[in-house]
């Protein structure tokens, strides 16, 4: 290797030193058997620690009575436990909330192996104690040697027993520090002998049966073994790190071959040692005989419950689906660079071998440079067509059967005279036939022993008798037999491929469908509802989706169905989200309870957590998981892809804003300065004596001051008004107004702007009263008017034009003027916008504000072009109700 | 205007506000009283007996509109008020209360001058006899003796609700009267009727008064706050 290091070996370090560094040490005591002084020895060093200034806390630790041991516990603070009643029996259990909420810098949990009680969070309590790890407490525990997983079968082979509490190898593997805790065998006894270990007659028990000389000796050589393999792993470690040589090959990779038979076990425990030995990652494959009928529902689950094993024993697992197995795992194992492949011994009758080939001696046969182990265990495909399921035929089936062979007879007693025995013979084959496609294996060997009965008895002579005559007629009964046999069976097979091909178009379907509803959702809840439904329509349970609102706590998005969530249900999906793990039933987080929580997963984040109420649980298999898997994914994909559009456009709102503000900012800032410069200027050239002096300049001077100030006014008047309007506070107060009215106050107040012009007015007479805020819609007409004014030539004719169509009003202002410039019509109205030349004062606001105005109201203004020249500006405000009817006077 | 010259009670915490007020109306012959707070304008107004008051609404120690409410309790001196509120409801408020226009800032001076005429005359009028028996305002002419309305010498037929508005506006003229003030005159205090009402009968009138309503010579609209009839001087 070269003086430079690897990129990905460095950031793996880095990575892995960061999750070292991140999650709390688990310190384990490991020992050979009970009784070597684990507990003790942790206990001690628990009170070093205290002693040196440590925050340690006992979470549960058993002194079984043990003097020694309980004097050690004295003044180390006990975190109380919890009692439970199961089964009428008290038990006590590590109480983990409590154990959370103290929060010591140091946990001692004893009995890493231990089982929980039912109804605890977690079945056992090496995932309590996992949990404890995930928040930050560092957690000291014991551990015997026979109790890791990968050890079970060695340790009930040495010792005869089978121990029952195990922890996964990961577990022992997550550990920072192991301590060995070493006692010479024969101390060991000796101290057993005094009573030290067990107390009374379990003492005695434990003499005969675990506690045997030679047991002793196998178990501490697989205890110092175990421990040695770690610190090989701890070399191999520090050897990386640190850029040295490595001295084996590397790169090696196992496949297990598992199945659904318990004994499957033993093979995925032996892939795992092999594994663990070469330091190589390991697979476990299950292959599926596309051919072969779906598992049994005791058989899914143990194959389940296999891979799980396998999974928690550090392996992925893999479900392959093909043909021939054989050639499927090869492939496989080929694609993934297996260098070895781990096979049970096949414990079938060597016969079927003859029929359907070994998936053994393919294996062998094809694996080429690929190493294979074979181990007692049972065969991948054994477990594949263990129990072909052959449902019962209902009676009738049976009846249908011996009925049909009755007509074939009486058809064939008509036609004998023209029939030849072989044509015969083909009838009742017909008939078999038909039974064997239609009922199955069962009744069809019914119809061939009635078919053969009833030819030999009919057809056959001597006639009416069961006795042949000829040999040559049993050829025929044997075929008939046959046929049934054959015909039945591949009825069989196609309704198996038929069934798992229907299964398989369901899943894809449903993620079809999904996929397709999720497309379709514009924004989070339509995508977060359209999960929630599909989710309840295929797993025929209730559905939820929870999300984090802003405050971070988890709320129910959307859900199909009426269940409401107690608040276990939300403790398991609290418990989903913060660990990023499925929990409840079908998992190993609380199975106890009614719901299952799956985290919707986008890449590394964890958007919430999709919760499916009481769904069936008998048909929860490994299928379903995986399926449900996809629909989490496919929805959390969804979810976020509607989360980054909201923010996006947030975010562009956000930009347009500013970008506003900006633009107001410097329009105004220019349009606010300039007459108050020629103010400043005009004012102060009036202290100028000699400029007084000359009435001609100080008039035009006064002019200047005047007509600025006039200007000015009106800027911040409109700004005002613009301001008002837009942030949304103006309510409007419609008031029914006579139409003649409004217009008749904008043209008063513009008497002397539009002085000497001739104006037309055009008032619809049928519908005299409109209902619409008579300060804003005064306001809209008199800056449409005031802008007609600015921008035409004076003298020339301005139009007001009003009327009522189809529930709206429309207010027309019509000049003869240059018109507005092409391209310009809808921006006109924007602020800051000015058409005109610059000569003509203005900030171009008022038509922003009529835009404004007419918004506010629910309608719209636009701009055209007229024909024959000239501009019209056209208002189209909503009107809404009857007026009401004043009270008409009494009399004359 | 005969006697001595008028005397402005001017209510106004801005001092530049009031040094261009006192600048401008002594130079047209007001006498002036200036008051910068609510309370030194309860005492100017009760030891001077003030013509006419010019009342800011927003002032240190208190609302214009109160003290204008105030001011009626006891007299009909002529209420002006200046001020930068230029909402329609601040207008509404204020005239309900008492005051007799109001002009907003930032007004020109001639305006101020007109407005202050018209106040001091309506005063004058109501301190002495009810009022001339015939009103004329360009072509339209009121006789109220005979309860006749003649426009270019036509005459108008009205019905008593119609005359009852007409007579109140004619009254005052050149004054804004707000919709409450229209109903609560026309109407009577216990109506319950609703400025809906007054629009009806104003758009009635209006068509028989003037030749096109949408253009209206006498019958002016203050969108939101009321209605006023041309002045004379105005046409």
């Amino acid at each position: 290797m070269s003086g430079r290091p690897d990129p990905d070996a460095l950031l793996e370090r880095l990575q892995a030193e960061e999750t070292r560094a991140k999650r709390a040490r688990l310190k384990v005591w490991l020992g050979f058997a009970p009784g070597v002084g684990k507990t003790f020895a942790m206990l001690q060093n628990a009170r070093d620690l205290q002693e040196a200034g440590t925050d340690v806390a006992v979470g549960w630790v058993d002194t079984h009575g043990r003097y020694d041991t309980a004097a050690l516990l004295l003044g180390l603070d006990i975190v109380p436990r919890r009692r439970i009643t199961h089964r009428s029996v008290e038990l006590e259990e590590l109480d983990l909330d409590v154990a959370l909420a103290r929060k010591p810098a140091v946990l001692l949990v004893d009995e890493l192996a231990h089982n929980n009680a039912p109804g605890g969070r977690h079945p056992k309590r090496w995932q309590d104690v996992f949990e404890l790890l995930d928040a930050g407490i560092e957690v000291h525990t014991t551990l015997n040697v026979q109790h890791v997983e990968s050890l079970n079968d060695v340790v009930a082979q040495i010792t005869g027993v089978r121990v029952r509490e195990t922890v996964p190898d990961a577990v022992l593997d997550r550990a920072d520090e192991i301590v060995v805790v070493d006692l010479p065998p024969e101390e060991l006894l000796q101290r057993l002998s005094e009573g030290k270990v067990y107390l009374g007659a379990n003492a005695e028990r434990a003499a005969q049966g675990f506690f045997r000389r030679g047991n002793l000796l196998a178990l501490r050589e697989l205890a110092l073994r175990r421990a040695a393999e770690r610190v090989d792993a701890d070399v191999d470690a520090y050897r990386r790190e640190h850029q040295i040589e490595a001295t084996w090959s590397t790169a090696e990779r196992i496949l297990v071959c598992v199945g659904a038979s318990p004994a499957s076990a033993r093979v995925i425990r032996a892939g795992r040692r092999i594994a663990a030995g070469l330091r190589a990652p390991w697979t476990a494959v299950w292959v599926e005989r596309s051919s072969a009928a779906p598992l049994s529902a005791a058989d899914q689950a143990r194959l389940d419950t296999n891979l799980r094993l396998a999974e928690s024993l550090g392996a992925t697992a893999v479900r392959l689906v093909g043909a021939r197995p054989s050639h499927v795992l090869l492939d496989y194992a080929r694609r993934h660079n297996v260098t070895r492949i781990v096979i049970g011994k096949p414990t079938h009758a060597p016969w079927r071998d003859l029929l359907r080939g070994s998936l053994l001696d393919e294996v062998v046969r094809g694996s080429g440079e690929i190493e294979v182990h074979v181990t007692s265990g049972d065969e991948v495909r054994e477990a594949v067509e263990a129990s072909p399921r052959v449902v019962p035929a209902p009676w009738i089936a049976w009846l249908a059967a011996a009925a049909l062979v009755g007509v074939t007879t009486a058809i064939a007693s008509a036609g004998r005279a023209i029939l030849e025995l072989p044509d015969i013979a083909m009838l009742y084959l017909l008939a078999i036939m038909a039974v064997a496609l239609r009922y199955g294996r069962g009744p069809s060997t019914l119809a061939s022993a009635l078919s053969v009965a009833a030819y030999d008895f009919f057809f056959i002579p001597p006639f009416y008798t069961f006795s042949v005559d000829d040999l040559r007629h049993l050829l025929t009964f044997a075929m008939m037999f046959l046929v049934g046999l054959v015909v039945s069976t591949l009825v069989l097979r196609i309704r198996r491929q038929e069934r798992g091909a229907i299964a398989r178009e369901a899943r894809t379907a449903s993620l079809y469908a999904l996929s397709r509803d999720l497309g379709r959702a514009r924004d989070e809840s339509e995508a977060a509802f359209a999960l929630a439904r599909h989710v309840a329509d295929v797993f025929a349970c209730e559905s939820a989706v929870l999300l984090p609102g802003s405050d971070g706590q988890l709320a129910v998005k959307e859900q199909a169905g009426e269940a409401q969530l107690v608040a276990q249900d939300w403790g398991v999906a609290r418990w989903a989200f913060e660990h990023e793990e499925a929990a409840g039933v079908g998992t190993d987080t609380l199975p106890g309870s009614r719901v299952h929580c799956a985290p919707l997963r986008s890449g590394p984040r964890v958007l919430g957590v999709l919760v499916l109420v009481a769904p069936v649980e008998a048909g929860w298999t490994l299928a379903d998981r995986d399926h449900l898997d996809a629909f989490a994914r496919q929805g959390a994909l969804a979810i976020e892809r509607a989360q980054l559009v909201e923010e996006s456009k947030v975010a562009a709102l956000r930009a347009q804003t500013e970008e506003m503000r900006s633009s107001l900012l410097s329009a105004v800032s220019h349009d606010l300065r300039t007459p108050l410069g020629s103010i400043t200027g005009a004012a102060s050239a009036l202290r100028d004596a000699a400029t007084v002096a000359d009435p001609e300049r100080r008039a035009e001077l006064i002019d200047t001051l005047c007509e600025e100030s006039e200007r000015l006014e009106k800027l911040v008047a409109n700004l005002l008004e613009m301001t008002r309007l837009e942030s949304g506070t103006v309510e409007i107060r419609r008031e029914w107004v006579p139409l003649e009215e409004l217009v008749g106050a904008a043209l008063v107040r513009l008497e002397r702007t539009l002085g000497g012009r001739s104006i037309r007015t055009e008032l619809d007479e049928e519908m005299p009263f409109v209902a619409l805020d008579p300060v804003l819609a005064e306001q809209l007409l008199v800056n449409l008017l005031e802008n007609a004014a600015k921008h035409t030539p004076p003298g020339s004719p301005i139009e007001v034009h009003a009327r009522v169509r189809d529930a709206h009003l429309e207010i027309e202002v019509l000049d003869r003027g240059p018109g507005i410039p092409i391209g310009a019509e809808s921006r006109i109205f924007e602020k800051f916008y000015r058409a005109a030349p610059t000569y003509i004062p203005g900030a171009g606001l008022g038509l922003a504000i009529c835009r404004a105005i007419a918004q506010v109201h629910g309608g719209s203004i636009t701009a055209e072009n007229r024909a024959g020249g000239g501009a019209c500006f056209r208002a189209t405000l909503p009107l809404a109700g009857e007026p009401p009817v004043p009270e008409l006077e009494s009399s004359e | 205007m005969s006697g001595p010259s008028p005397l402005v009670l001017l209510v106004e915490d801005d001092p530049q506000m009031r040094r261009f007020l006192r600048a401008t109306l002594t130079a047209r012959g007001f006498r002036l009283i200036e008051a910068e707070t609510v309370s030194a304008a309860e005492i100017a107004a009760t030891s001077q007996a003030p013509d006419l008051v010019l009342l800011d609404l927003g002032l240190p120690d208190g609302d214009g509109v109160d003290l204008a409410r105030w001011l009626r309790e006891w007299t009909q001196v002529p209420i002006l008020v200046i001020s930068a509120r230029g909402r329609e409801a601040d207008k509404v408020h204020a005239l309900d209360a008492g005051a007799d226009d109001y002009v907003t800032k930032p007004f020109g001076v001639d305006e101020l001058l007109a407005r202050m005429r018209v106040a001091l005359r309506h005063a004058e009028r109501a301190a002495g006899d009810p009022g001339e028996p015939v009103v004329a305002i360009g072509a339209l002419r009121m006789d109220f003796a005979c309860r006749e309305v003649t426009v270019e010498g036509r005459s108008l037929r009205l019905t008593p609700i119609e005359w009852k508005l007409l007579a109140l506006l004619a009254r005052n003229a050149g004054k804004v009267l707000t919709h409450r003030q229209i109903l609560r005159e026309v109407w009577g205090p216990g109506g319950g009727h609703q400025t809906h009402t007054v629009r009806v009968h104003m758009a009635s009138l209006r068509k028989k008064l003037e030749t096109d309503p949408s253009q209206p010579r006498w019958l002016l609209t203050e969108p939101g706050v009321g209605y006023r009839l041309r002045e004379a001087d105005d046409i």
